[in-house]
């Protein structure tokens, strides 16, 4: 037990330190991006808009921001690393260690959650320029953001366990989790969809977290908050089995 | 004497069907300093990867100091270290940092993982190096580094995928001074190598594999009591026109060096005294190639010789 451990911690620091190297890659972009959301949608556009579901288009939107940049950064984060240590070889480092696979899980999804908080907590401090952000439920945003940093740093790390080529870390990122997330209500309310595209938006499982996270902050919310949390838990525990069962199996990483 | 590897009936057989291993049986006892040798594509890596658990075998087991790799793999890597022929850390970390991460991996605590590596980079001479970043170093640099780095859990069992491959004399002196000097503290050393004077005058157990299949296992003095024929290479002190009759096979090479072929047998003082006899003075003799190397060379081509002798018959059964 405290052989793995140590070599838990060790994984983490490692992941840790791997980010903050590249701070410039890792943290700022996503700041920046989201302070020209922030510029664009919700000051100059926003002020047209008026309001949604009873607050300034600004104050409706930021949670969704924080969200996306926290479920990008947590999702390219174990994509990213993972893959290049199976491209350069080092995660045989790993592997002909005692260090079990689900400690690797552990090690790399901490990894993520840590560098999509870290990136949350960034965009939420620049969010401040713009708005005065009130807190509806500590728990719920707190909870919601950190299980939501768990899922996208578990579905990361299976692509880096299935991709061969770098193009292959991009495709997801670019094909499914951008426009999921666009349309999973980061912008607007699924109200203001017609009756069929509502029911289409609840295929869609970013809608429940970013509805979740919105609960936290404003208290409103399209989804019942039960609904997102057993969707949260229940795909956590799908991907946490899959990634096993893939590492187990020694996909992509033992011959 | 304590085995500290046994390998038993080891197949492995990837997904295209080629049969990398056909059924190896080894062991290696604690304290060895033991080379596995064998030509290119010949499965030592296979062996090695299964080893480590880079590759899952087909079949046979593996036991590691009595750990079996299929019922207690953790306590099995743990005896194990292994410095791979490629460099494989992360390129952007010191070596200070690779070796740290992997003493973390096997359970360490920092601050003894730090006095290990600072005593194995001062014998390793990496020392001035140890902050600096991995894609900084040369070549033979990154190969101590993986040395290093193996060593940092303190295996019982280390093996070392060609470790001197590619290196300058200074260097491979340096590490075959510290292989030796690893061995003599209790470590068991296994080493691929395709220098074979080095696993020559290195390695007291020597086996050889072939096609996936295991063709010599033993001590290395008995392995070189089988080479019964050398060829010496000897260098004239004045130029030498025509060969002088002679009862040895003789041959000249340039007007300064001839090369004869001798048995085991042989009293090199005879081949000498008729040299002397037809006044040509030697001012200097070598061996044409290692003695190891002619068995190598014997074992493998042996083998292939058979390979196409069945195949042949093989053939001529169909057509009948």
């Amino acid at each position: 037990m405290r052989v793995q451990l140590i070599a838990l911690a060790t994984i983490v620091r490692k992941e840790v330190t791997r980010f903050f190297r590249i701070w410039t890659q890792a943290l700022v972009p996503a700041v920046i991006t989201t302070t020209l959301y922030f510029v664009i949608f919700g000051n100059l556009i926003g002020r047209r808009i008026g309001e949604m579901e009873g607050f300034a288009y600004i104050d409706f939107i930021v949670p969704g921001l924080i969200l996306m940049s926290v479920i990008t950064a947590s999702y390219t984060n174990v994509s990213s690393s993972f893959f290049s240590a199976k491209f350069q070889d080092f995660i045989e480092e790993i592997l002909v260690s005692p260090t079990t696979n689900m400690v690797i899980i552990v090690g790399y999804v901490t990894g993520g959650v840590a560098r999509g908080l870290c990136v949350g907590v960034l965009v939420t401090l620049v969010s401040l320029l713009f708005t005065e952000l009130r807190v509806h439920n500590f728990m719920v945003l707190a909870s919601t953001v950190f299980l939501t940093a768990v899922l996208f740093s578990l579905a990361g790390m299976i692509n880096g366990i299935y991709a061969r080529t770098f193009d292959d870390i991009a495709l997801a990122p670019t094909f499914i989790l951008t426009p999921l997330t666009y349309l999973g209500g980061v912008f607007y309310s699924i109200r203001l969809l017609p009756d069929f595209w509502q029911g289409v938006s609840l295929a869609n499982p970013i809608l429940y977290m970013i509805n979740a996270f919105r609960h936290g902050f404003l208290g409103v919310s399209d989804i019942s908050l039960w609904s997102s949390y057993a969707l949260i838990f229940g795909a956590i525990v799908f991907l946490a089995w899959f990634c096993l069962h893939l590492l187990n199996r020694g996909h992509g990483i033992r011959t | 004497m304590t085995v500290a590897l046994a390998i038993s009936g080891l197949q492995k057989t990837y997904a295209n069907g080629f049969r990398a291993l056909k059924g190896i049986d080894l062991e290696v006892r604690q304290g060895d300093f033991f080379a596995l040798l064998g030509p290119n594509g010949a499965g030592k890596s296979t062996v090695i990867r299964i080893l480590c658990s880079l590759t899952a075998k087909t079949a046979g087991s593996v036991r590691i100091f009595g750990a079996d790799i299929d019922r207690n793999f953790p306590l099995a890597k743990s005896f194990i270290g292994v410095a791979p022929q490629e460099f494989n850390a992360s390129l952007f970390e010191t070596p200070m940092q690779v070796v740290l991460n992997q003493a973390g991996y096997y359970g360490i605590r920092r601050p003894v993982a730090a006095a290990r590596a600072e005593e194995d980079f001062a014998r390793l001479g990496l020392w001035d190096k140890r902050n600096e970043q991995c894609r900084t170093l040369s070549g033979g640099m990154k190969r101590r580094l993986m040395i290093a780095r193996a060593l940092v859990h303190r295996p019982r069992i280390l093996i070392l995928d060609e470790p001197t491959a590619g290196l300058d004399v200074e260097l491979r002196r340096l590490m075959w001074r510290f292989m030796t000097d690893i061995n003599r503290r209790g470590t068991t050393l296994i080493l691929t190598t395709h220098y074979l004077e080095e696993a020559e005058s290195l390695c007291r157990s020597i086996a050889i594999i072939h096609r996936g299949e295991l063709v010599v296992n033993t001590a290395t003095r008995e392995l070189l009591g089988r080479v019964d024929l050398e060829t010496l290479v000897l260098e004239l002190a004045a130029p030498l026109d025509q060969l002088p009759p002679s009862r040895f096979r003789l041959r000249r090479v340039d007007a300064t060096t001839l090369e004869v072929d001798v048995r085991r047998e042989t009293l090199l003082n005879a081949v000498f005294a008729e040299l002397e006899q037809s006044a040509i003075r030697v001012i200097g003799m070598r061996n044409k190639t290692s003695r190891l190397e002619s068995l190598f060379m014997g074992l493998v081509q042996g083998n292939e010789d058979s390979t196409r002798a069945a195949a042949a018959a093989l053939s001529a059964a169909a057509g009948d």
